[in-house]
């Protein structure tokens, strides 16, 4: 387990708890009190640093390397009915960008999601869920196989941004990502959206448009990275944390910009404190928002999807 | 020995009495060639000797393409807010005070529907003074609305894009304009409307990645700046050097991403060439 700074008097009460209950096993005194202590207070130190997020500490949170990515939460939400499908019929496969069919009771879901690396290998392998072209076009033709079928289709977000590269621009960043915004606004089956770390702009937004978008606790979603965004308005990387203030880009904050739906809450800790919570809730959620979708007619589950968006934005006439 | 002998070294004018070139009346190309203001407007503001295409606003793109300068501007009265209460190195507020009294414009896009060769077409186009062009909840709307009206009244719709991306001092609120007005072109591709977007210099970020891309056909101006990411963005990222002519007009051309690179002389004609064609009407 690794901790943030600011996790760290959590991280000294736990050590002390574990050698605490080393004593009480290891030898005849009775600690049973002393440990009882330790736990009470571990869980109000806990409750009181994650009451008290700031911005910055909730993007630490989205990145927290403990975190789970998107297979993680697939694989617990499926388990072995999940069937991954690879590639873009185009180009390649991206490796950032995964996909698959999979069942909830008796229900088939496509899951799209970025997916990110959990070693330095992993993470190279998974470009640091930094999606290229390929991966939105696959993300295209896996939802439009979806539609095809009446399916709905569930979408992960957690990433630091489409990969600016070279090639990613050769191949046409831009339109892929553009392409999948605009399918997205008019596909005819329910779409069901979580920011589960990372919502870093367009390359979130590529996979992001749905009748439901919700962020768990602690994650952000904004149109640039508070570390990007300080060293474009003050050119240095010293004001992430002004910044992260300042792009409003917490749960709470979009929740009441109206520019997502729901926030789904994590575990006390967060949601890699206790991740079978964290998938329970996860997995009920998708239920609970499919049951609303799926007896809309289509148009107007269309319709209502895209009124969503036309509303969104603050201008005075 | 020189012609003439300075009696006293260094300038010795007052500041009162210096006398200024005056601004405007020429104008000089990064290739070094000059012409005069008057001509440079005769000539589409293209400069006649290397047809360099001097970066222009919504002003001078109307005149362009709307017969006689005769347009109605849609939506006029749209300005921004500033929800968020933004503040960089100066507050957001006051940035778009600048911004107006500086450009005399509202925003960082015009709608306005007109005749162009006789028939009716909607523009909206990107203003670069304001803010670097930049997307905001105002430019999303306004954009929004345009397509609307076109659907409302059955006309093309034309988009010039000239845009750094999104606007950071509205955060979410921008990203999600490229969702609003990624809905609107649905509702217009479900109408059967012809969308020509054209690309100017420059045109990134959110703005490629959402309507700048999405045309029944995209054009460009020669030589503008074309992509998703920032030419030095992708430099950091990747360590790489940046092939000569990366993320050009040219470049998109040649990698499949636009259909054609436009003379800002040609533009009228073009645009309402592919709409006749299209449309499978007499050619105008």
């Amino acid at each position: 387990m690794e901790y943030l700074d600011f996790e760290l008097p959590i991280k000294e009460l736990e050590e002390q708890l574990q050698k605490c209950q080393v004593i009480g096993e290891e030898s005849a005194v009775d600690v049973t009190d002393t440990c009882k202590k330790i736990e009470k207070k571990l869980i109000d130190t806990k409750k009181d640093i994650y009451k008290n997020l700031t911005a910055w500490q909730r993007v630490q949170l989205s990145r927290h390397p403990s975190r789970p990515y998107t297979l993680d939460y697939i694989r617990a939400i499926c388990g072995d009915t999940f069937f991954e499908l690879f590639g873009d019929r185009t180009v390649k496969d991206d490796k950032a960008m995964i996909g698959g069919l999979g069942k909830i009771g008796d229900q088939s879901y496509m899951f799209i999601g970025t997916q990110k690396g959990f070693n330095t290998k992993t993470r190279q392998y998974r470009n640091f869920g930094m999606a290229n072209p390929e991966g939105y076009r696959k993300a295209l033709r896996l939802m439009k196989m979806a539609e095809k079928f009446k399916l709905p289709v569930v979408t992960f977000i957690d990433t630091p941004g489409a990969y600016p590269g070279i090639e990613a621009e050769e191949r046409g960043q831009g339109e892929a990502i553009a392409r999948n915004i605009l399918e997205m606004t008019r596909l005819t089956v329910p779409v069901i959206v979580f920011i589960i770390g990372e919502g870093a702009s367009g390359g979130a937004l590529g996979i992001g448009v749905g009748d439901k978008v919700m962020m768990l606790e602690n994650t952000w979603y904004s149109v640039i990275s508070p570390e990007s965004c300080s060293s474009i308005l003050w050119r240095t990387w010293e004001n992430k944390e002004r910044a992260a203030d300042a792009l409003k880009l917490t749960a709470p904050d979009m929740k009441k910009l109206h520019l997502v739906d729901d926030i789904i809450k994590e575990p006390l800790g967060g949601a890699h404190s206790d991740r079978e919570t964290t998938f329970k809730t996860v997995t009920k959620t998708i239920v609970d928002t499919y049951n609303e979708l799926k007896d809309l007619p289509v148009e107007e589950l269309v319709e209502k999807r895209m009124e969503k968006y036309f509303n969104m934005g603050v201008f005075k006439e | 020995m020189s012609w003439f002998k300075r009696t006293e070294k260094g300038i010795q004018t007052a500041t009162e009495q210096k006398k200024d070139t005056p601004k405007g009346l020429w104008y000089k190309s990064p290739t070094g060639k000059i012409v005069e203001a008057d001509e440079l407007a005769k000539n589409f503001y293209v400069s006649p000797e290397d047809d360099y295409h001097v970066r222009i606003g919504s002003k001078e793109y109307f005149e362009i393409l709307f017969d006689d300068n005769e347009f109605t501007e849609l939506d006029e009265k749209l300005t921004a807010k500033d929800p968020l209460k933004f503040v960089d190195t100066k507050n957001y507020v006051d940035r778009l005070k600048d911004a107006k009294e500086k450009t005399g414009l509202k925003d960082a896009v015009r709608t306005a529907v007109g005749k162009s060769k006789g028939e009716d077409l909607v523009i909206s186009c990107m203003d670069f003074a304001f803010i670097g062009g930049s997307m905001g909840s105002v430019v999303g709307e306004k954009i929004s609305r345009g397509i609307k009206y076109a659907i409302d009244h059955k006309m093309p719709f034309v988009l010039i894009s000239k845009s750094g991306g999104a606007r950071m001092q509205e955060a979410a609120l921008s990203l999600m304009q490229m969702a609003k007005t990624s809905a609107r072109l649905a509702q217009l591709a479900e109408a059967k409307l012809p969308y020509i977007s054209l690309c100017t210099d420059p045109t990134t970020g959110g703005i490629t990645a959402s309507y700048a891309m999405l045309g029944d056909i995209n054009i460009a101006e020669p030589g503008a700046l074309i992509g998703f990411a920032g030419p030095r963005v992708i430099k950091e990222a990747t360590g790489k050097e940046l092939p000569d002519g990366f993320q050009t007009s040219e470049f998109l051309l040649e990698h499949g991403f636009l259909d054609h690179i436009v003379h800002r002389k040609e533009l009228k004609n073009k645009i309402n060439l592919y709409i006749d064609l299209i449309l499978n009407n007499p050619i105008r």
